[in-house]
């Protein structure tokens, strides 16, 4: 059964983003006002919630479970730094995205907006972690020195979510929901918007997933070179 | 933990007195940057300048950045991380000790730099005065994360250059806040809502501090 839904993700995941392609290019009417832009609704939110809170929320997590004794493990270091790995991306993306939208929307591809240079901040630090990875050897020290960056980093994300309420700057506020919890997106647009959001978390999971098999080769690999070492040494020394 | 805190802060202190690095490399270094400033604004309107609590704020960042890296460099003598561990020091009054110590060589750095700005961008002296519970409070927020962070990036590959970009794009939030408390400060606005900012991110990383300094000295 578990391998079943495994090998079912996969496809599932694609199958939504097709869905999300062929109603928010097809079937989704033009809006009023933005006309053919607005289609860009279905892409950009979806991706800053995958970069902001699903890849960013996961890497926390599973940092903060690292950092606590009792669920301390390697498969909750290589999650944070696979969902960390795979957030770079979407951060990536919500910029280019936002900053195609921008471009006709607001008449320039940047502005020094609270939302866009928070989130172009955050993406720096997701950077910062990666390189912070890579500048230490010892596996231990590396993955407690992540882990606490990690959670460090995690306060930006509430800062992202706010700023547009409270510096009320160029970046429009809640798209879904309003302050009073009241659906702001209806009919087809709204259920368009739904399932590209359940496409891009479901994109999210399934690059997770193979990322992470990739890092448990990787590491095999790196141990099997070293064991092949120590063999290769050993067998000089009976020589 | 206070006790231990109270013992590092004075080492830590001590350290700074004979060395006297604070006084005759990083002081400088920060005067010679605010007079660069002056420089790239042009004689125009380095004298009349908005931009005056940003550029004050921003060499006393490069500022802090040399601070926490002597801050971390002082424990790695040979020894000392040995010494640390095998007297037991709890980890959180060894943060607290370290941040406290920073933030005390940060506010007298601060504090001539203030003034700098106040002859050589020409803010304002009444609004610099006014602007001295947000300085304090930013400084205060500064050296606490920069204890964690300096201690996040010691010994690694290349932690002289890893600090800045770990640190800077973390830092930015308090820079901005602490630049816009000194506008409003200049500009007889209220400062109190950028302080109380200040204050929450000032707690939030003693907080974090003092439950997580411990897993970054384990052995």
């Amino acid at each position: 059964m578990k391998q079943l839904s495994q090998r079912l993700f996969g496809p599932l995941t694609l199958i939504a983003m097709g869905a999300t392609l062929v109603l928010g290019l097809w079937v989704v009417p033009p809006d009023q006002v933005q006309g053919e832009l607005a289609r860009l609704v279905y892409v950009h939110p979806s991706v800053a919630w995958v970069a902001l809170y699903v890849s960013f929320g996961t890497a926390a997590i599973a940092s903060a479970l690292y950092l606590w004794k009792r669920t301390r493990s390697e498969v909750m270091d290589r999650v944070a730094n696979c969902a960390m790995e795979v957030s770079v991306v979407f951060i990536a993306l919500t910029l280019i995205t936002g900053s195609i939208w921008g471009r006709p929307a607001w008449g320039v591809w940047w502005v020094w907006d609270a939302r866009l240079t928070s989130s172009a901040i955050l993406g720096v630090l997701a950077l910062g972690y990666l390189a912070l990875r890579r500048a230490n050897d010892d596996v231990q020290l590396r993955a407690r020195r992540s882990a606490v960056f990690a959670v460090l980093v995690a306060i930006n994300v509430p800062i992202i979510h706010f700023s547009v309420q409270w510096w009320k700057t160029l970046h429009q506020g809640a798209t879904v929901f309003n302050s009073n919890r009241h659906l702001l997106i209806h009919g087809m647009q709204a259920w368009t918007l739904l399932i590209s959001f359940i496409a891009f978390t479901m994109l999210f999971f399934w690059l997770l997933r193979y990322r992470y098999r990739l890092e448990v080769q990787r590491e095999n690999l790196a141990g099997a070179s070293l064991e092949e070492a120590l063999a290769s040494r050993r067998r000089e020394g009976t020589q | 933990m206070i006790r231990t805190a109270l013992l590092v802060f004075k080492k830590d202190l001590r350290i700074e007195m004979r060395s006297r690095v604070l006084l005759w490399q990083v002081l400088p270094f920060g005067v010679m940057a605010l007079l660069l400033c002056g420089i790239a604004l042009g004689p125009s309107r380095a004298g009349n300048s908005s931009a005056g609590p940003g550029l004050f704020y921003l060499v006393t960042l490069l500022v802090a950045l040399l601070m926490i890296n002597r801050s971390q460099s002082v424990e790695k003598t040979p020894g000392t991380k040995a010494s640390v561990a095998t007297l037991g020091l709890d980890p959180a009054g060894v943060f607290l000790g370290k941040s406290l110590a920073l933030a005390i060589e940060l506010w007298a750095t601060g504090i001539i730099l203030l003034g700098g700005s106040v002859v050589i961008l020409h803010t304002s002296l009444h609004g610099a005065i006014l602007a001295l519970p947000s300085v304090v409070v930013t400084l205060a927020a500064l050296a606490v994360a920069g204890t964690l962070y300096g201690a996040l990036t010691s010994g690694g590959d290349g932690a002289a250059t890893l600090l800045p970009v770990l640190a800077l794009p973390a830092f930015a939030p308090l820079l901005i806040a602490g630049e816009r408390s000194f506008s409003a400060a200049l500009n007889h606005g209220g400062i109190w809502r950028w302080w109380l900012i200040l204050s929450v991110a000032l707690s939030v990383y003693t907080a974090i501090g003092i439950l997580l300094y411990g897993v970054l000295e384990e052995s």
